[in-house]
């Protein structure tokens, strides 16, 4: 499926964290002409797996989590009216006026309302408005809602998937669906190189409430070496300087910092200038923050690295990011696995 | 059952001093099931053999208290927390230690409410001098709340429902089912209240096929409290999320479908904050389908949580119901 | 000395080389096994004379620093910390970075230049910056690269009475500990492990200690702690105190420490007339909370010696305290040895 495609496809259906079945599927269907297994693990992950040529060798496990962050029912309250809670990092500021869809019995179409500015004080109106005083309203009665909706239900925003300027492409739930798409597009490459080891694409469950789909899918698979694949900040105006972000269109980061493995950084650079892929490099002194962080310290241990798509506006349902990213990255990911060895793996363990 | 849910609030056990606790449940349930033991953290782990998979229960043992950290040459003790407290709201409490010494929470008098921390606040023991209080206490030792669990009607008044509430309902189960077609493994877990530590390792000894904690979950029916939808005396509370896990989408359905088909009074509960046992179950080794049995509970961490025994109940049947049913077929 | 070398090393969290190099060195002869693992961890055995307990050493080799995060067009760089540093403690100090150790300098604007409002208010991290004397980028790229560490550089010396001062004592206190240990005649099999990471969210100890075999039956981490006797601080803000002897934790945010453990060492101390403390806060997490919550859980607790200013350029700590854990240590574990340790 080509990249557009695949990737209008995925952002546009929901996965809320813990709810990412459907997402698995669709998934599992675009991964399935590439690898030799898919499977689902119990908390969701869909595991695919590309063998490798070697006899007993080593394995590598890319992980992009499907998960994306939303809403939940909190309560149902009089008139019908539906008070709400976040899953993962929501932004309460980015949430007025939006259409959402509520996944009860069937989905509904809800809007995001609170109090009129008409009627609010004039210093009411400087101040953000919290989750709290937030709430959706399905146009229903309470009794009618409440046969189609129930305190735990979904809601995530409605937003086509939007081809930009050139390769540039704007959707809900770029973050992390966008890396899954770059998983599909290294599988993709790999059918043209040989390569010795096993591959496994894990699309992660749970990343935005803790990094949890990667701490089971990574101890399961227990893989030589782990690439977590996710979304960077991407430049743009604002309080944002240019330490903190990366230029979109100008390739993937390069993760740097204690989540990442020296030995794989270095070979990954190198291999970049080596087939002029442009990469840019990401440092960061946390660890925090990405599937990375799971696997890393995962059993007794996996040698990590990142890779980090550059993206404007990370958690709103307008992000924003360059598919010629996706698409070098991708190339560069094959490219190294085609690489790798029983004796760049033994080395990894070496300091 | 009142007066079990009595006595085991009114047994001491702060995080990591919870051996008197195991005591007293290891006499309830001495030979309704198969074997006991106490792991190397100090949960209690009471398995009641069966054909099928594990099923794995949990609700901690441990509650909330103080620790000393210093003793004033006037014999005042300075302590700090074991687990989460609201420290303006301790001022006038009383506590127990593990030999039975009592003291009384005060602080500075200049200090205002909602300044109030640890370095501010004191137990007195009564102790006359810094030397007769080392007579009572050690630098260490840990207390927790004293006070009189109390009945009024249905409704129960205590500390340390949370969440010796939840070992009251796996008790009673245990005591009540007498076969399953689950391997059930009924664990009584310490160390909750610092970071679910005793579910973690227990989770990963046993290594069950669908985990369940059970613990209390504060309401939303106070006069403007949060807004949550639990109510007390609505039912048991299935939970959906809350900060340390998503139920699987299996195990929620699981325990909803229990409580239609056996007409137990239940309630969805979505809780922003706060975590259980649950939250180290489901993500121990390859991942367990888990999820939260909850006890709506009033003034959860106060000296004074208050519970509905109709909820209490409508927990215990629900524990029942799912134990009697193979969970192969719904893990399939 | 072995203090004075093992606290001028760099060790930052994730780029520990040089610190496990020179301990490799220090105790390639004391030990019969040693490996590294997939993070970095020096996992060191030493056989022992009898089967058990089997017992678990842990000291963190890296310590807080700062890590090269933009190298602007005038030569200057920009950095981030790495593990929880006061932006405060920077001002004005000297530092090395990278693997060549180049000297440079944290300014800051003069006192004459300032405004009088400015001066009430602390610089934050976001107006600091290094200068290593390069005049424009390319010369500063010539020196050094994004992703350095970044360490103080402060001489390690002795100070006042029985004390010393240096940078890094959290941890590199704990590393000396196990080294004297390994060249002590302790009859038990012994793992001395040296962990990465540690301030950057306790990472390198579960790992380390997830695969070993045979299994520990019990784990001591070591550490520089925390002393706060110092003005200012009432007796009872005190969580351990200078001069006081090796502080035993009960507890801290990620461990409650195993209460036969604790037992045996206080024993062991009143026993040999070896002054301790506890450490009287639950404040801060170690690598024991992680150890101890591996697999089906290891019982463990934290030995410190008590310094203050940790988390800074500079440290201070009593030398006496530094020995009596040392010695502490070797009579538990010669206890044990006889004595057993039933889990």
């Amino acid at each position: 499926m080509k990249l557009e495609k695949f990737l209008a496809q995925l952002t546009e259906a929901p996965g809320v964290s813990g709810y990412e079945g459907q997402m698995g599927d669709l998934v599992g269907q675009a991964f399935s002409p590439y690898v030799d297994e898919v499977r689902k693990d119990n908390l969701q992950n869909l595991i695919a797996l590309k063998k490798g040529s070697g006899k007993n060798c080593p394995s590598i496990m890319l992980a992009a989590h499907m998960d994306e962050i939303g809403l939940m029912v909190l309560k149902i309250e009089e008139k019908g009216f539906l008070r709400v809670t976040s899953v993962g990092g929501v932004d309460e500021r980015t949430l007025l006026s939006q259409e959402v869809t509520v996944h009860g019995k069937k989905p509904i179409i809800g809007i995001i309302g609170a109090k009129p500015p008409h009627l609010q004080q004039p210093d009411e109106r400087t101040k953000s408005i919290k989750m709290h005083d937030l709430y959706v309203d399905c146009g229903f009665s309470e009794e009618k809602i409440k046969e189609l909706v129930r305190v735990g239900d979904l809601i995530t925003i409605n937003r086509e998937f939007t081809q930009l300027h050139k390769s540039k492409a704007a959707a809900k739930a770029m973050d992390d669906r966008a890396g899954v798409a770059l998983i599909l597009e290294t599988l993709k490459e790999l059918q043209y190189l040989k390569h010795s080891i096993d591959v496994y694409g894990v699309a992660t469950v749970q990343e935005e409430v803790g990094t949890r789909g990667a701490f089971t899918s990574t101890y399961g698979i227990m893989p030589d070496i782990g690439i977590a694949i996710d979304v960077g900040h991407g430049h743009m105006p604002g309080i944002l300087n240019k330490e903190d972000t990366m230029e979109m269109g100008e390739g993937s980061g390069i993760g740097l910092g204690p989540h990442v493995h020296p030995k794989i950084r270095k070979k990954l650079t190198e291999l970049a200038d080596e087939l002029k892929i442009a990469y840019q490099i990401e440092p960061s002194p946390s660890p925090r923050g990405t599937d990375a962080y799971a696997m890393q310290i995962t059993r007794s241990g996996v040698p990590t690295a990142l890779i980090s798509i550059p993206l404007r506006y990370m958690h709103t349902s307008v992000e924003t990011l360059d598919l010629e990213d996706i698409k070098s990255a991708a190339r560069l990911l094959a490219n190294f696995i085609a690489r790798i060895d029983h004796e760049f793996v033994e080395g990894l363990k070496c300091f | 059952m009142k007066d079990l849910i009595k006595r085991i609030t009114e047994v001491f056990g702060p995080s990591g001093q919870e051996s008197k606790v195991v005591e007293l449940i290891k006499a309830e349930l001495e030979g309704h099931v198969d074997e006991m033991y106490v792991d190397i953290m100090g949960n209690l782990i009471a398995h009641k053999k069966g054909p099928g998979k594990k099923i794995m229960f949990s609700a901690h043992m441990d509650e909330i208290g103080f620790m000393v950290t210093h003793i004033e040459k006037e014999g005042y003790l300075r302590f700090t927390n074991i687990g989460g407290h609201r420290p303006w709201t301790l001022k006038g409490l009383r506590v127990i230690f593990d030999n039975g010494v009592i003291g009384n929470i005060d602080c500075h008098s200049d200090t205002k409410p909602n300044e109030l921390n640890y370095d501010k606040l004191f137990i007195d023991i009564g102790a006359k001098d810094k030397a007769e209080a080392e007579s009572m206490v050690k630098i260490g030792d840990s207390c927790g709340f004293y006070n009189s669990t109390l009945a009024n009607g249905q409704r129960m008044i205590g500390n340390s429902m949370d969440d010796r509430i939840g070992c009251v309902i796996l008790i009673e189960a245990a005591q009540q089912v007498k076969s399953s077609p689950n391997d059930i493994y009924y664990v009584f877990s310490v160390q909750e209240e610092v970071g679910l530590r005793g579910a973690k390792t227990s989770a990963y000894r046993i290594h069950p096929d669908m985990g369940v904690a059970l613990d209390v979950t504060p309401t939303g029916d106070t006069p403007e409290g949060a807004k949550l939808n639990v109510k007390l005396g609505d039912g048991t509370a299935i939970k959906v999320k809350d900060a340390s896990v998503i139920a699987h989408p299996l195990v929620k359905n699981f325990m909803i479908d229990v409580a239609e088909k056996n007409n137990i009074k239940y309630q969805l509960e979505v809780l922003t904050a706060g975590g259980t046992d649950a939250g180290a179950i489901h993500l121990t080794k390859e991942g367990i389908p888990s999820g939260t049995i909850s006890i709506p509970c009033r003034y959860v961490h106060s000296p004074s949580e208050m519970v509905d025994l109709n909820d209490v109940k409508a927990c215990v049947e629900l524990v029942k119901g799912m134990v009697a049913i193979d969970i192969a077929q719904i893990l399939d | 000395m072995l203090l004075k070398r093992l606290t001028e090393a760099a060790g930052l969290p994730g780029i520990e080389d040089e610190v496990r190099n020179l301990i490799r060195e220090e105790v390639k002869d004391l030990v019969d096994e040693m490996r590294t693992d997939a993070l970095g961890n020096l996992i060191t055995f030493k056989k022992g004379k009898i089967d058990g307990p089997v017992v678990m050493l842990a000291a963190h080799m890296d310590e807080i620093g700062l890590m090269i995060t933009y190298i602007k067009d005038n030569g200057l760089l920009n950095f981030k910390p790495l593990g929880g540093i006061d932006p405060r403690v920077l001002v004005a100090k000297k530092v090395l970075i990278g693997p060549d150790r180049v000297p440079g300098v944290i300014g800051s604007k003069p006192i004459h230049l300032q405004k009088s409002s400015e001066r009430k208010d602390a610089i934050p991290l976001s107006s600091l910056y290094i200068d290593i004397g390069a005049k424009d980028e390319d010369q500063a790229k010539e020196l050094v690269k994004i992703g350095d560490g970044v360490v103080f550089d402060t001489k390690f010396s002795e100070i006042g009475e029985g004390c010393v001062k240096g940078k890094a004592f959290d941890d590199r206190v704990g590393c000396a500990v196990l080294i004297e240990l390994l060249k002590r005649d302790i009859t038990l099999p012994l793992y001395a492990v040296f962990t990465v990471q540690e301030e950057v969210g306790l990472r390198g100890a579960s790992v380390a200690a997830y695969d070993l075999d045979p299994a520990p039956d019990l784990a001591l981490a070591f550490e520089g702690t925390t002393a706060s006797d110092v003005p200012g601080m009432k007796e009872h803000h005190y969580s351990t105190s200078l001069g006081n002897g090796p502080a035993i934790s009960l507890m801290d945010s990620s461990l409650i420490a195993n209460k036969q453990i604790v037992q045996g060492i206080v024993e062991v101390a009143e026993e040999n007339g070896i002054n301790y403390q506890f450490r009287r806060t639950n404040f801060g997490g170690t690598d024991a909370g992680r150890i101890s919550l591996t697999k089906e859980g290891i019982p463990a607790t934290v030995i410190s010696a008590p310094c203050r200013y940790i988390h800074s350029p500079i440290s201070m700590m009593n030398l006496n305290d530094y020995n009596s854990v040392i010695d502490l240590t070797e009579k538990y574990l010669q206890k044990i040895a006889k004595g057993g340790f039933s889990k």
